[in-house]
Formats: structure tokens, sequence, C-alpha cells
């Protein structure tokens, strides 16, 4: 039934989509963190999608889902405050912040929850469709 | 003499198949919206039905040494009806899914598989009410 698989599609990409969510919601928590536990300054991060062929070999090539290859960290240097009364200052007074945009990172989550809701409309469709096939012949 | 009965069910039947994996491509180019590179596909309908109520040829297959190759031929019923559709607003990332093309094509494809169905419900009726015998 190619129609169930449409559930395995949709639902990786929802997953991803969610994790692309947690990403955004870890980098918008951390928009103002000045060090991180390694001494470091927070990296904005960035999740990879990537296709992912859902068929068995010799089976129709037509499910595409998605999946998260990798999450990419923003290499670009923080942002420097001089603010010399801060305790994480350093020699010169400055302070480095995390690298966090926090415009680009609502648009993110905005498209993202768009994704999300356009994948569960998917699934609710092929549901139904399916619920209408299971009582061909009753009616 | 009893397969006379069925064979009209038999298109409808083919159609009905076609029509869920059309709706699977469509579910694949919305779950790929986001990732770079994709390129959107969608199904030539009439000629994957020509195909698939024709006498099929035996297809040959490229062969696969890796999870996600695509196998060529035999590509389910749809096989070589398979199109790359084009970007209607070019991407930076060279995706082409277009949302809004893809929510009205599967708006589209699940009126019409409902309407397939509907045909074999009645077919069935049809069939049962003339071998009730009142």
């Amino acid at each position: 039934m190619s129609m169930f698989s449409i559930f395995k599609v949709s639902g990786s990409a929802v997953s991803a989509q969610a994790q692309r969510l947690n990403v955004v919601a870890s980098n918008l928590a951390n928009a103002d963190t000045v060090a991180g536990p390694d001494g470091q300054a927070y990296k904005a991060r960035q999740v990879v999608f990537q296709t992912l062929m859902m068929g068995a070999p010799g089976q129709p090539e037509s499910a595409a889902g998605v999946a998260v290859s990798q999450i990419a960290e923003d290499q670009t240097p923080g942002r420097r405050v001089h603010d010399p009364k801060h305790p994480q200052a350093d020699a010169d007074g400055y302070v480095t912040y995390s690298n966090v945009n926090a415009v680009e990172e609502m648009v993110n989550m905005i498209s993202a929850s768009r994704s999300y809701q356009n994948n569960i409309e998917v699934m609710n469709t092929a549901k139904s469709l399916l619920q209408k096939t299971l009582q061909m012949g009753q009616s | 003499m009893l397969n006379r009965l069925t064979d009209t069910l038999d298109f409808q039947g083919q159609a009905l198949a076609l029509r869920s994996e059309r709706q699977r491509l469509l579910a694949s180019n919305i779950a790929n919206a986001d990732t770079p590179g994709y390129v959107a596909r969608d199904m030539n309908f009439a000629q994957a039905l020509r195909q698939a109520t024709a006498a099929a040829p035996a297809a040959r297959t490229l062969a696969t040494s890796q999870p996600g190759h695509i196998s060529g031929g035999a590509a389910g019923a749809a096989g070589s009806a398979l199109e790359f559709a084009t970007a209607s607003q070019t991407n930076l990332d060279r995706n082409t899914v277009d949302m809004d093309r893809e929510r009205a094509s599967i708006a589209d494809n699940s009126v019409r598989y409902e309407a397939t169905l509907r045909f074999i419900n009645a077919q069935v009726r049809t069939l049962t009410s003339a071998i009730t015998g009142q």
C-alpha cells in the first residue's frame, strides 16, 4: 500500500522540523549568553536537511523523506560589547556575547512551524482517504 | 464469464493505485520543502494510466548498490511518467518545491481519489443489485 508510506514520509519531515524548532529554541535561549561551560561564547546552531529515499531497492522511488544530516555551528565571531565592569570582560574591557541573530532565528522558527503544519495536514488528508478506502464496497 | 464482471473494476483499481502513488509523491515534495537542492517531482497522470492499463513490456532495471540509489525502470506503476517540476520562483538553495502548487495538487488529487473510490463503490453496488435478484 503506497498510501501508508505517506505517514513515514511526512512523519520524518515532522520530526526533522521539530528538531529544527528545538535548535531554534536553544539558539534563542542563548541569545544573550556570555560564556558557556567551556569558557567560549555560545555559537548558533543550524540543522542541515537531507533527502532520505524511503523505498526499498526495486520499490518505487517516489517516497522521499527528510533527515537531519548534521547540526552545523555558526563560526562567525560573537558580538563584542565594551563593558569593563562586566565580570567576563577581557583585558581590553570587551565582553563577547554569542553570535545568535534573534531576527534570523524568529524567521527560522516561523518557517519551521509552517512546514510542520503543512506536513500534519498532508497526514490528515492521507488518513481520511485511507479510511474511505477501507469502506470501499460497503456503502 | 466471471472475469467480465470485474474487468470494469480493474481500470478504476489501476487509477486508484496511481492516485495514491501521486499522493505519496506530493507528500514527499511537501516533506522536502526545506531541503537544499531537492527537485520537486510530479506525475504525468494520463501517461501513467495509459502505461498501467496497456500490457506492460518487461522493463529493464538499473543495478543499485546503495540504499539511496534509484532503480531506474520498473519504478512502480508510474514508471517513466514521473517528471521534474520547474520552480516558479527560483531559490538560492536550488530547491524547486512550490508550496502553493503542492498544496493545490494535494487537494486536487485527494478529490479525484475520492471520485475514483465512488466510481468503484457505485459499480460494486450495481453488480450486487444485479446478482441479488428481487
